[in-house]
């Protein structure tokens, strides 16, 4: 029995090694050595630099943001999901996941059309002479397309979890007194916290790390961790304080997957 | 036989990894590796089918991005087409190929002005054969403006605040600076690249947004008054856009050449000599010109343009004489590029 797990799992496990064991050992070296080769943790402390550190907390404010704001938006569309029948709830979830089916570049570009000066959006605007939005190329535009994005990613384990919630449960607590509200507040929204934690992770990990979307809809004018990231390989070519800053945002990833998790747990104990 | 399925499952997605990594060196090939959307891509069928040599053509996007992808070796390109001062880094760390110009007949086309100037970068005129030159300058929509513009200070003006684009890239967008300044583009005085810096930052708040490409899509969309832009872009954008214009600053800017190299490790450096007569040849050097409307350095091809305003071009073929502070970049080296990337990041993450 154990001998053939272990075959299954040889393709993962060369797959892992390969793809990310390797790669992650590759960008820990990268990120503490210099160019000739010695150790050093120059390229790691480069964050406390003030351009580089801003790019951090500018990337946590804005991915906190559209965390919270995919929240707001994805719980309520989960519970309209569970509650109603299989066929409608599965059509809703069809045309949800549906834009997914395009490349996400393409539809970031697509809001880049969207919110131009001259674009979709004030066109239409201007035809009725309600105005105009100018949000492209600032902050705004970026939590937009974080939101959009991303938001599929927080509805589904929503959605998931809120629909395996045994409706006897539920009975059982209004049977016993308790009102709608409370029925949400002690019994629904608790059982569904690994949905909204696994949700979150989803949503803030990618938003953190992202450079296309600040690219894109900030005009290059709003340089995010990712960005700078992403110069530093590209542009500048030095791997190593591109690695080193990495391994920064990694720590954060880490950092915050646990805080989660711990509350995650402190969550399930309560219940 | 479950077992059996999982080990051969493994064996055949190993072997597909490993010869999908393999390249069959022994084929008749030339592996080209180019700007985006810079050559008719005929030009590339027309080569294949008279000389019967594959073409493996590859696109980069900057001089920077291609730069560590020659160095890596992996690809093994068999030509490039840098600009003149990544040129000049090539030669440096003796990475380029001498080109034998017997190979190369179709040279002679090439203006004798053109050669001159490539002297900056390749001074005995042994590695490089020229494909594209052009200038850097304002690209400005007249309906959106009051005045005409002829200087660099248009883009620190605040009535076009929110109407202005800038090149995402650091050597142009410091020329711009420099420029402006009256320093030399080439600078890597300190204090005078700091100065750029803070004028850059001063910028921002009315810079619409940093692009590269899209300087061209935005101004034919009316998107901004005022872009700075190469001048091969400039005749496309026009034939898109009549109210769009082109200035070369009164301060001077920036004339750059790109030029088909050999890289050192080139697997078939006869093809690729084979490659680079061929980009010289008139009718050819036409067709891209005509495709890629970058100004060709190929005398014989300008003769057969037929569209006396276009052959007569002052954005296409600008009497260079007239201006001044006319610069090329050159290489600075590795100290100089890392204080410019510095300098470059403070000005984007202000």
């Amino acid at each position: 029995m154990k001998s053939k797990s272990k075959v299954l799992s040889t393709p993962y496990t060369i797959w892992a090694i390969g793809f990310i064991i390797i790669p992650l050992i590759m960008v820990l070296y990268y990120a503490f050595t210099e160019k000739d080769g010695s150790f050093s943790v120059s390229y790691v402390a480069a964050i406390s630099d003030p351009t580089n550190f801003k790019a951090l907390m500018l990337s946590i404010v804005l991915s906190l943001i559209s965390t919270i704001i995919c929240l707001l938006l994805a719980y309520p569309l989960a519970m309209i999901l569970a509650s109603s029948g299989v066929d409608r709830s599965g059509f809703i979830v069809f045309i949800f996941i549906l834009p997914m089916w395009m490349n996400f570049l393409l539809r970031t570009l697509a809001w880049q059309t969207l919110l131009e000066k001259t674009g979709v959006i004030n066109s239409v605007l201007k035809y009725l002479h309600l105005g105009q939005i100018n949000i492209i190329n600032t902050p705004y535009a970026i939590v937009l397309g974080m939101v959009y994005n991303f938001l599929p990613f927080m509805v589904l384990p929503i959605y998931n979890i809120l629909a395996k919630i045994d409706k006897n449960v539920l009975n059982a607590a209004r049977d016993l007194g308790a009102n709608e509200f409370q029925v949400f507040l002690r019994i629904t929204f608790p059982l569904s916290i690994p949905g909204v934690i696994s949700g979150i992770t989803m949503v803030f990990v990618p938003a953190l790390t992202t450079f296309v979307i600040s690219d894109l809809l900030g005009g290059s004018k709003i340089l995010l961790i990712g960005n700078v990231i992403e110069q530093e390989f590209k542009q500048t070519n030095n791997w190593h304080a591109g690695s080193g800053l990495s391994f920064v945002l990694m720590i954060f990833i880490v950092v915050s997957m646990l805080i989660t998790n711990k509350y995650d747990k402190e969550g399930g104990a309560v219940l | 036989m479950k077992k059996f399925i999982s080990v051969l499952l493994v064996a055949v997605m190993t072997a597909a990894l490993l010869t999908g990594c393999g390249k069959d060196s022994s084929s008749n090939q030339v592996v080209v590796y180019n700007w985006g959307e810079y050559i008719d891509p005929d030009v590339i069928t027309m080569f294949e089918e008279e000389t019967g040599i594959k073409v493996v053509y590859e696109e980069f996007e900057t001089n920077e991005i291609m730069y560590p992808k020659v160095e890596a070796g992996a690809s093994q390109y068999d030509v490039l087409c840098p600009s003149d001062y990544m040129i000049s880094k090539l030669i440096e760390n003796d990475m380029l190929k001498e080109i034998n110009f017997d190979n190369v007949p179709n040279f002679k086309n090439i203006g004798k002005q053109y050669v001159d100037m490539s002297k900056d970068f390749d001074p005995e005129n042994k590695f490089s054969v020229p494909y594209c030159w052009g200038t850097v300058g304002i690209l400005y929509n007249k309906t959106m403006v009051s005045e005409p513009i002829d200087s660099w200070s248009v883009l620190w003006d605040e009535q076009y605040e929110n109407n202005i684009l800038m090149q995402d890239s650091v050597r142009d967008a410091f020329m711009v600076a420099e420029k402006l300044l009256g320093y030399s583009m080439n600078s890597t005085d300190q204090k005078e690249l700091e100065e750029c810096r803070d004028i850059l930052v001063n910028q921002k708040p009315l810079v619409q947004a940093y692009v590269v490409d899209q300087v061209r899509d935005k101004m034919i969309g009316d998107e901004a008054a005022i872009g700075v832009i190469y001048s091969g872009e400039a005749i496309y954008t026009q034939r898109e856009n009549d109210n769009l214009e082109y200035v070369i600053p009164k301060e001077g800017t920036n004339v750059w050449i790109d030029s088909w190299v050999i890289p050192k490790n080139s697997k078939n450096p006869e093809n690729a000599e084979k490659w680079i007569d061929f980009m010289c040849r008139p009718d050819i050097a036409l067709k891209n010109f005509e495709y890629i409307t970058y100004s060709t350095p190929n005398d014989a091809a300008k003769e057969l343009i037929e569209e006396e305003d276009i052959k007569n071009s002052e954005i296409a073929f600008p009497d260079l004489t007239k201006y001044n502070n006319l610069e090329t970049y050159v290489y600075l080296g590795e100290e100089a590029d890392e204080v410019y990337n510095t300098l470059w990041k403070d000005v984007k993450s202000e």
